[in-house]
């Protein structure tokens, strides 16, 4: 069994991607600096070259006009971005092209481009730096969204995103970039939209996507003390999403806590308490419960953020709640320890 | 200005069959069979025309809202665009697209974006996955005046020029986007052909309205493109002479006058073209030859073939089934 770190995991993707398919390339702001985009472009730069890899303007609506154009022309483009925050300049590109394109020109060509973007949360990287902007894409007819959790999953989701004849957006969480997991060495895809059973259990379900499903586990951990056995669910793409697995387990447990890094208002968390309380309305004991951010822009400050962000706390005593058990608001027996705190980077 | 005589015919008889495609579906779009937002192009046929005479068939256009001459000069099928504008099934989008997103990519005519500016970085990156791919192949943008206030325009500029691709910038400058006029948008109204210098893109102003001239200067932009030397920007002054959209004069509205309209309807590409075949033909006339004579009959001639195929593309359109349930969920992903 060989660990290796989520960032290692998407380097490798990429490297074998293209190894495999002399029509994918790389281009972004920095994939071919001596960082290589928190080392995910890095090795694949070293490999290829600036032919394969290469650096663009700051001009991100052009740039993803033109990967859409490469990609018409046979091209199989991956445009890495260090920020999500920037894609909402190329939203014209993403939204009124790429995820049309198919559809609106009578489905005779295809855009296949993967645009990779980091989201992050914490270290006082503010409203501009760290936000979760997946449900929006994920509203858009014609384009998939993918948000990895671990090592493993980074590397075959990429994969497959890279192999997909569709627009996929793949986010990748900052947290996870040290973190280490099993991956296979070879070549492999993890299928979109299929989402995965992390932890079993028969008591409360936990859906879970991108960093949350960490705090998922944490929170699960800390109910098993308290004699609750939550099911956690890592959606793993939130576009297509699985519906089946969501379904499944609410009809097991009866109660449903959805937690997301984005936030509550017209959010995954909402759409997925929507599929439970259309589909699955006569099996939930309690009503759903959405842990995900607040209407409110992130905030700098540490003290603020604190407050602001969702945890495993939060899901405590969601759980607590739903099944009607001890502890109630009471936090101070749950000390988690923080991905937060220990984070020293990439930034 | 050289170009032969044969050519010229050609590009004439090019414009007087999207012109005529046009009036016919401006007068049948009165019967509200139509129902999609319809850009009429009646009176900037030349630029279409001259530009897609020096492209082959596997170089790619792609164009705006306004794009029926562009995808009947770059040879998309008629029969599949009149479907289109009639909402059927076998219409070139599937029904999907109507008049503002028609597509022929077997003709190379790859894409028209309701968008303002939308398809220009799309083009770049079509010639830029030509270049990495080796291909002698070039792409052409067309846009409007107004795409040239987008940020998206020079951005794509910016990249064509650094990356050195075989893209051509074609803007047709008809001096109005929607009723506003140039003046009220842009801070200099004159120098759009100069905007890629800073870029050291090339650029040329083109009575857009003469045939002859956006023929010749496309030939020199697709040499210099197919020769591996980088973009090109032209700017084709024209001029539209119905209404932003719909099948109308717009007199009513007042934001130009009537006087504006029939001097440019005096400028008509196809009037132009016709005239200047005539005064060619004449000089051999007076050497005693019939051709002058012959060219009238030509354009009769032309007229019934035109007609008649544009008939059979209307039928066939009213006779397509609507498109059904399966083709609204097909082709998502």
């Amino acid at each position: 069994m060989r660990v290796v770190k989520y960032s290692e995991a998407i380097s490798e993707a990429l490297v074998q991607a293209m190894e495999c398919d002399e029509k994918v390339f790389i281009m972004g702001e920095g994939v071919d600096d001596p960082k290589g985009v928190f080392g995910t472009t890095a090795e694949a730069y070293k490999k290829f070259g600036g032919d394969r890899v290469f650096d663009t303007p700051l001009s991100e609506n052009a740039v993803t006009g033109i990967g859409i154009g490469a990609a018409l022309a046979g091209m199989r483009p991956v445009m890495v971005h260090a920020r999500v925050d920037f894609l909402m300049l190329a939203m014209d590109q993403i939204i009124n092209h790429a995820a049309k394109w198919k559809y609106m020109y009578g489905g005779a060509m295809n855009a296949p481009i993967v645009i990779m973007a980091i989201i992050g949360k914490g270290w006082g990287q503010g409203s501009q730096h760290s936000q979760a902007l997946h449900s929006l894409f994920a509203h858009i007819p014609g384009l998939k969204v993918v948000m990895p959790s671990n090592s493993y999953d980074a590397k075959g989701l990429l994969i497959s995103s890279i192999q997909d004849d569709s627009p996929v957006i793949f986010l990748a969480h900052r947290s996870f970039f040290d973190q280490r997991a099993y991956v296979p060495e070879n070549l492999f895809s993890a299928p979109l939209g299929e989402g995965e059973i992390y932890r079993w259990g028969n008591d409360v379900t936990i859906v879970a996507a991108s960093a949350m499903v960490w705090e998922a586990r944490k929170a699960a951990l800390a109910l098993k003390k308290e004699g609750i056995f939550a099911e956690v669910i890592d959606l793993r793409t939130i576009k297509p999403i699985d519906e089946e697995i969501i379904l499944n387990s609410v009809k097991k447990t009866g109660r449903l806590i959805v937690a997301d890094v984005g936030h509550t208002i017209c959010g995954v968390a909402s759409e997925v308490s929507a599929l439970a309380a259309e589909q699955a309305f006569e099996y939930l004991k309690a009503p759903i419960i959405r842990v995900a951010l607040a209407d409110i822009p992130t905030p700098t400050s540490y003290a603020l953020e604190e407050i602001y962000y969702k945890g495993a706390k939060d899901i405590v005593i969601a759980a607590r709640k739903l099944m009607g058990a001890k502890g109630g608001d009471e936090k101070n027996n749950l000390e988690f320890g923080s991905l937060d705190r220990d984070f020293r980077g990439p930034f | 200005m050289q170009i032969l005589e044969s050519t010229l015919k050609k590009l004439y008889f090019e414009m007087l069959r999207i012109r005529m495609i046009s009036e016919r579906i401006a007068e049948l779009y009165a019967e509200q069979e139509m129902k999609c937002p319809t850009h009429f192009s009646i009176g900037q046929e030349a630029v279409a025309v001259g530009v897609a005479a020096h492209l082959k068939k596997e170089d790619w256009t792609f164009a705006s809202h306004r794009s029926h001459a562009h995808y009947l000069a770059k040879g998309g099928d008629l029969k599949e665009m009149i479907a289109e504008l009639y909402n059927r099934k076998t219409g070139c989008a599937k029904g999907r697209g109507g008049s503002q997103h028609l597509t022929a990519p077997d003709a190379g005519m790859i894409a028209a974006s309701a968008i303002v500016g939308g398809t220009i970085p799309i083009a770049v990156g079509a010639a830029m996955g030509f270049k990495m791919r080796g291909e002698k192949r070039v792409a052409v943008a067309f846009f409007g005046d107004a795409a040239c206030e987008e940020g998206v325009f020079y951005e794509s500029m910016n990249f064509a020029a650094l990356k050195k691709l075989p893209v051509i910038f074609v803007c047709e400058n008809n001096f109005y986007a929607a009723q506003s006029h140039i003046s009220a948008r842009q801070a200099i109204t004159t120098n759009i052909y100069l905007r890629g210098e800073i870029f050291s893109i090339p650029g040329f102003r083109v009575k857009g309205n003469d045939v002859r001239a956006v023929y010749s200067q496309t030939e020199k932009a697709v040499k210099k493109a197919r020769m591996g030397e980088g973009p090109t920007l032209m700017e084709c002054e024209t001029y539209r002479l119905l209404e932003h959209v719909g099948p109308n004069d717009d007199f009513s509205l007042g934001y130009r006058t009537e006087e504006e309209v029939e001097t440019w309807g005096d400028q008509c590409p196809i009037k132009n073209a016709e005239n200047l075949l005539k005064q060619i033909l004449s000089e051999y006339t007076r050497k005693g030859a019939k051709e002058i004579f012959m060219f009238d009959d030509k354009i009769e001639i032309k007229k019934i073939i035109f007609q008649r195929e544009i008939e059979e593309a209307v039928e066939f359109a009213k006779q397509s089934l609507l498109p059904d349930e399966k083709d609204l969920i097909s082709d998502v992903y």
